[in-house]
């Protein structure tokens, strides 16, 4: 007797593609990513960014330079085209290291409670008392100005923001019973942190990398607008739109135009966060 | 001839994404106590909700006819949440009295004070400075009482009133609210996922299942000889108290 | 009363974690102080000079006592390495105009936030609600320091309505030269709290205890006065933990618009390398921030009973 008919049944990560492909916030946010991505790898920049041309300073935009020049006759869509690969490279540097600390002190300090607990807490809550873009200008002071800088100071103080929330989901999944089954039927910490209360924490926490690469991003923009970011002559959003602002009145291109570079991604990661978030049932 | 209190539910229907309730019917003739037993997911509260015009977001009255002759007023299952927990008893029963009269606020909190005696809470004065989460269960749901009294209904809707309290304390408020449906011919309708109390409350049951109704007569008929398996099933889940095996003692 | 004990004793350990934070902040991070304040050009023998003039030269523990003797005993929170005023007095000079521009801030901030989180919970699921919640995927893309310049660009020079670099003196100053940076201030705050504050009005506006109202046949206003009473709880806790956030971003924005407050002195003693000064600073807006926070449970506490009886 053959002929014994299997149902396929999608697996798990087939079903997940589907709902994701229709998702509109969720392709939205990846088309623009991709560009984006794209831009800042291949950086299709029409002209070289550092290559200055003094007759033609603060030109508007034109048909031979679409975002018009900056004080030293530069194209400015150049430059923000070369500045997304920057920006975006340390946004996204400067990231692992605050989500991979954050999260494995969120979990432990969920899970174990007790007096560790106790102290994350009080840490948490030391840091979240400065405000935010005072902690990272000191210790970008300290660590000296520029990319270096950045990942310090985001390494010291970025992993706040995933200790809060993954603690907080730890303590609520231990909180429904299975976790100390699990322990109690003989799995060991590591057995249980590792394999089942992480895949659990995991997409929470990839969500709120969306959001905090986009944070990272603004930040660094606008530290290079404050001088303490990245230096010239790298191209850098933030630093172009610092130099505009002197000719703001008259030559609007220099400093608005950079912006909308800074928008348009800051959009992009917004709606995949959210995207992910919609589809891994989140919100 | 006196309708007041009476109550005509003609093939309701209730949807949320799907249908929940499938033409429900049932009526409730003045004073008189009707129950609505079922399991969980059955319809019964969203039938009830139906009969008020409270339906939660995002679910609407997709058909059917519901008609109540006067003034219609509910209690709810877990007081502590139905109860706003920053303001104090006095000045929420009080509130209501206000409205349903137009009295003045000096008038509307002595009216209050009655009401809170009337549902046996002594000390009135002092429980109406109090705020929810300072009272028994017991005591939140007398308020809720207080609060359904206030608007002189002539039908009282009662979901699973009791579900949340302890054994004693239902007992209780079951006696209260015999007590207060003899002096104010209230018609009531009495929802509950428990047979026991049900049968002791109302001379009628309706059984829902999955949002219709399965069978519908006098309690102590129903209860006895159930004309479905599931009524049957329903009457013996309810597990009885043990008897001494042979006699009693000598 | 028992409650307002407990919480000024949590507080304790925060204080003196941000103490001791602001002490090993400048030191933890790799690299001599002293070199990076002399910079490039500096001899040894002027980074030694340095270092004896610092107290860096004495051993860790001496400095770490000599701090926090001269902060809890003496309110001495370091010595401007410029000017040689104590630091105390140059961020005293400038609290009142950062102050001001703060609560100015806050003020626009909650006319901006609450009533659009408001529409949207009260018409949930409707194209309302979903233009509402784009503001905040938009917004918080935005640089707020761009969106000054914006401003700037579209209120100042185009418009001329309202003055946009400096403090002047005229009649209605210093506040009008402050609404347009508290009102960019706002802007860049409002978006994270819109989405917050709205999923908090929605738990309230679903609560079972509006059914018992409305099942009451309370007349509207009424409902919606205990709605926005409870609504309030969640929204004066979401605006206190954003204090540390509206602060950072205060002065940068006065950077932006040339405010001469603590932002400025930040700045100015970042390009000069003044640490004693910039060490002061972020003690002083932290212990700002600790203090706010505690006002803020206070003002939830009062709000709520439940809160009282814990």
């Amino acid at each position: 007797m053959t002929g014994t008919a299997t149902r396929t049944v999608p697996r798990p990560g087939v079903r997940w593609l589907r709902r994701a492909l229709r998702n509109p916030t969720l392709i939205a946010g990846a088309v623009i990513m991709l560009v984006v991505l794209a831009l800042a790898v291949f950086s299709p920049t029409p002209y070289d960014p550092f290559a200055q041309d003094l007759d033609h300073g603060l030109d508007p935009p034109s048909p031979a330079h679409w975002f018009g020049t900056d004080q030293l006759g530069r194209d400015i869509l150049s430059r923000v085209v070369a500045a997304t690969g920057t920006d975006l490279r340390i946004a996204v540097l400067a990231a692992v290291v605050p989500f991979v600390v954050g999260v494995a002190v969120g979990l432990v300090s969920g899970y174990a409670g007790g007096w560790l607990d106790w102290i994350v807490g009080r840490v948490v809550d030391t840091f979240v008392a400065f405000p935010f873009y005072v902690l990272v200008i000191v210790v970008v002071f300290a660590a000296g100005t520029g990319e270096r800088g950045i990942y310090v100071a985001y390494a010291l103080v970025g992993w706040i923001s995933y200790a809060r929330v993954i603690r907080a989901k730890t303590r609520s999944l231990c909180r429904q019973g299975w976790v100390e089954a699990a322990y109690g039927g003989g799995l060991s910490h590591t057995r249980v942190v590792g394999r089942h209360l992480l895949p659990n924490v995991l997409p929470q926490a990839v969500v709120l990398l969306m959001t905090e690469i986009l944070l990272i991003m603004v930040a660094v923009v606008t530290l290079g607008y404050l001088g303490l970011g990245v230096q010239p002559p790298t191209p850098d959003w933030g630093t172009m739109i610092s130099d505009g602002q002197l000719f703001l009145t008259t030559k609007w291109w220099v400093s608005t135009l950079p912006g909308l570079a800074v928008v348009t991604t800051g959009v992009g990661l917004s709606l995949l966060g959210d995207g992910l978030a919609d589809v891994w049932r989140l919100r | 001839m006196n309708t007041l209190g009476s109550l005509v539910v003609d093939d309701l229907r209730v949807s949320a994404d799907v249908e929940l309730v499938h033409g429900v019917s049932l009526t409730v003739a003045p004073g008189e106590a009707v129950g609505i037993v079922g399991e969980s997911g059955s319809g019964k509260s969203l039938t009830l909700r139906a009969v008020m015009g409270l339906l939660p977001r995002g679910v609407h009255r997709s058909g059917g006819r519901v008609q109540v002759d006067g003034t219609a007023a509910m209690i709810f299952q877990d007081p502590l949440s139905f109860l706003d927990p920053l303001a104090r008893i006095g000045r929420q029963v009080a509130e209501v009295c206000a409205a349903v009269g137009r009295t003045s606020p000096r008038a509307a909190r002595v009216r209050a004070l009655e009401l809170l005696e009337s549902v046996r809470l002594p000390d009135a004065a002092d429980l109406a400075r109090r705020y929810p989460h300072q009272l028994s269960g017991g005591q939140r749901q007398r308020v809720l009482l207080a609060l359904a009294l206030a608007q002189e209904p002539d039908l009282l809707l009662c979901d699973e009133p009791t579900t949340a309290l302890d054994v004693t304390v239902q007992r209780e408020v079951l006696d209260l609210l015999a007590q207060l449906r003899a002096e104010r011919r209230l018609s009531i309708l009495f929802v509950s996922h428990d047979l026991a109390v049900v049968t002791q409350v109302c001379e009628r049951v309706v059984v829902l299942r999955g949002g219709r109704v399965v069978e519908t007569g006098a309690a102590l008929d129903v209860v006895t000889s159930p004309a479905s398996d599931y009524t049957r099933s329903l009457v013996d889940a309810v597990l009885p108290l043990p008897v001494p095996a042979g006699g009693g003692d000598d | 009363m028992r409650w307002v004990g407990r919480s000024l004793l949590s507080v304790v350990p925060v204080v003196v974690g941000v103490v001791l934070c602001v002490f090993f902040l400048i030191r933890i991070v790799p690299g001599d102080p002293a070199a990076m304040i002399l910079g490039d050009q500096a001899t040894q023998a002027s980074i030694d000079a340095l270092h004896e003039q610092l107290g860096l030269d004495l051993p860790l523990g001496t400095q770490l006592w000599n701090w926090l003797v001269g902060v809890f005993a003496r309110g001495d929170i370091g010595t401007s390495l410029i000017t040689s005023q104590p630091v105390a007095g140059l961020v005293w000079s400038r609290a009142g105009i950062t102050a001001g521009l703060v609560l100015l801030a806050v003020g626009f901030t909650v006319l901006l936030a609450v009533p659009l989180a408001l529409l949207a919970a009260t018409h949930a699921g409707s194209w309302l609600d979903q233009l509402v919640r784009v503001v905040p995927t938009i917004g918080m893309a935005m640089p707020a320091f761009w969106v000054g310049l914006l401003l700037i660009l579209v209120f100042g020079v185009n418009l001329h309505w309202l003055p946009v670099g400096g403090v002047g003196t005229g009649p209605g100053e210093p506040l009008r030269s402050l609404v347009l940076p508290a009102f960019t201030v706002a802007l860049g705050m409002s978006p994270p709290l819109v989405r917050s504050l709205r999923e908090q009005l929605l738990e309230v506006l679903d609560a079972d205890f509006v059914v018992t109202l409305r099942a009451a046949r309370l007349p509207r206003w009424r409902v919606s006065s205990h709605v926005l009473r409870n609504a309030a709880v969640p929204t004066v806790s979401l605006l206190g933990l954003n204090v540390a956030y509206l602060i950072g971003g205060t002065l940068v924005i006065e950077k932006v618009f040339a405010i001469n407050g603590m932002g400025a002195l930040l700045f100015s003693s970042i390009s000069s390398r003044d640490f004693p000064v910039v060490q002061g600073i972020a003690l002083v807006l932290a212990l700002v921030v600790v203090v706010v926070s505690l006002l803020t449970e206070a003002l939830v506490a009062l709000l709520d009973p439940r809160i009282r009886a814990a």
